[in-house]
């Protein structure tokens, strides 16, 4: 079986800075961080999330954003101390939820992109981030 | 401040701001008068890794400033309240904690209080004496309380939480970001109301719709609107924030920033018109009611966001002389100031003698506490309603306050639009 790699780059802004890599776990839908998540496992349990059920710990988070209750941040911040955080966000929507979620979780987190990352990034592509030199790339691995 | 002249807990505060404020793009941090946040201290997950569970120095470090080092927890410089937390020291024992945990609550409350933070334990500071004028800066948490603040008080405040809260109660500072900038306050969406809202339960529909239609931008009403009551801009805000993330709006004549369509949107044309009528009505309820099936209720929880005290005399009325099912646990939420008026009033005692309980200073989204055997849940708040079903795993009902009342009765779901 033949596989081929193919490389992306986008450029964005850092909104936290640091280096991370995993596999992307992307939805196009907001997150609700009180209310919307399992901070012990790091799932998603919002009624109709298209991902309920499926968690982002270890993975790189590409959401538009944050939404609901502005217990946001301290969720996420539990997801560190639980083990359980995504390994790095990138978004789209910028708001006080998700700049102080994403700087309590203290993972790499980007936004203002170059490119729409929802169609560079699908679910389980190789993403490394790095937020300091504000650049993400992204492997797509094809068999 | 950020170079420790002013204190360590000082300094981790302003590092955080200023980190927060980065992330942001904001390009400076602005002075605030009113803090509104959560300094609870008894939640498993706050009290996991602690010396002792009255370590109120580190859970203060660690989430209310982000700060791995414990430090000494000054006295806040701006008016500071403790927002909905998670236990009713009066009646803890229903709500499943113990009485060490309820001990334990009461000495947070005397540590953080005299530290400077008001324990409302609200979600509504506005029902109780937190009334913000027009123009002031604030920094609160809670996403009913802050769409409030901004459109019907006029008062500027993003979304908070329990990390910049913190950090701003010792500094009286946060970004300058978002809704403290003015441009950012004008109507981005006009939703023509055709639907007209009459009844508590239209309020929340309307607000549910509207959320779902906007996300967390910001929608200006138009048609003919009747005058509403405090209550109705309570629940409309909170069920808007809910299914979307609104934290402004504006109503012609009614809200802080809008004498007029023309004021509410600078001058400029809305992005997007959108129309609520009888079919988006029914949408909501669906929406909100997809996940229950089940019509047998054990459950009814009112009080979300908290009752002011016209909600509890109304309550009280339709409850006097009558019985609830012996099947169903009925809990009504309010805040404790409140509820020492309702002991007074002896709406209390009538809610009591009729089967049901008062409760303060929480709720089940919030502490998750349920009576034992709940199934499934009815109550007339959207944002409950909305949330139940992901915290508790129980279908949950929503409708009108008479809906819930004959829920009670009867232990089974009549609710319709």
């Amino acid at each position: 079986m033949a596989v081929e790699t193919e490389t992306v780059i986008i450029r964005g802004r850092c909104v936290v800075g640091g280096v991370a890599e995993g596999r992307a776990f992307v939805t196009t839908q907001t997150i609700s961080g009180w209310g919307g998540i399992n901070a012990a496992t790091g799932t998603i349990t919002e009624m109709r999330h298209e991902r309920r059920g499926e968690s982002f710990a270890g993975r790189v988070l590409v959401f538009p954003g944050a939404k609901g209750s502005s217990g946001w941040s301290h969720y996420f911040h539990m997801t560190r101390r639980l083990g359980t955080a995504p390994a790095a966000m990138l978004f789209t929507i910028m708001t006080t939820k998700i700049a102080l979620g994403a700087v309590v979780t203290r993972v790499p987190a980007m936004t203002d992109f170059d490119r729409d990352p929802f169609e560079v990034i699908r679910d389980g592509d190789l993403v490394r981030v790095d937020a300091d030199a504000g650049r993400v790339e992204v492997t797509r691995v094809q068999s | 401040m950020l170079d420790g002249a002013e204190g360590p807990a000082r300094q981790r505060a302003m590092d955080l701001l200023v980190r927060y404020g980065s992330a942001l793009g904001a390009e400076r941090l602005i002075a605030v008068t009113n803090v509104a946040g959560t300094w609870s201290s008894t939640t498993p997950w706050v009290q996991a890794d602690l010396d002792a569970p009255d370590d109120f120095d580190t859970i203060f470090s660690r989430f209310n400033l982000d700060s791995d080092d414990t430090v000494e927890t000054p006295q806040a410089v701006v008016s500071t309240c403790q927002l909905i937390h998670g236990i009713d020291t009066r009646n803890h024992a229903l709500q499943g904690f113990s009485r060490e945990k309820a001990e334990l609550q009461r000495k947070s409350e005397e540590f953080f209080g005299r530290r400077g933070v008001q324990w409302a334990s609200t979600c509504t500071p506005y029902q109780v004496g937190n009334v913000p004028v027009k123009g002031e800066h604030l920094a609160w948490m809670e996403s009913s309380a802050v769409v409030y603040a901004n459109a019907v008080l006029g008062a500027r405040t993003n979304v908070e939480g329990r990390e910049s809260t913190g950090a701003a109660s010792i500094t009286g500072l946060i970004p300058d970001f978002g809704l403290h900038i003015t441009e950012n306050r004008l109507a981005t969406h006009r939703v023509r109301v055709e639907a007209t809202p009459e009844t508590m339960m239209d309020w929340g529909l309307l607000g549910y719709a509207v959320g779902e239609m906007v996300m967390d931008d910001i929608p200006l009403l138009s048609g003919a609107i009747p005058q509403p009551r405090p209550m109705h801009l309570k629940h409309f805000g909170a069920a808007a924030a809910s299914s979307g993330g609104v934290e402004m709006y504006h109503i012609p004549g009614v809200t802080a920033e809008a004498s007029s369509e023309e004021e509410a949107l600078g001058g400029r044309a809305p992005r997007e018109e959108r129309v609520y009528d009888a079919a988006a009505r029914r949408r909501a309820f669906e929406h909100i009611n997809a996940q229950a099936s089940n019509r047998s209720v054990d459950f009814v929880m009112l009080g979300c966001p908290h009752n002011s005290i016209e909600q509890m005399w109304q309550i009280a009325t339709l409850l006097d002389g009558r019985k609830i099912s012996p099947d169903v646990a009925l809990w009504v939420h309010t805040p404790r100031q409140i509820r020492t008026l309702c002991d007074d009033c002896g709406y209390t005692a009538v809610i009591e003698r009729a089967g049901g309980h008062v409760m303060s200073d929480s709720c089940p989204a919030i502490n998750r506490a349920t009576p034992p055997g709940t199934n499934v849940i009815a109550t007339d708040s959207c944002k409950q309603a909305h949330y139940l079903p992901a915290i508790t795993g129980k279908q949950t009902w929503f409708g009108s306050l008479d809906h819930c009342i004959d829920a009670a009765m009867t232990g089974r779901w009549n609710g319709d639009l």
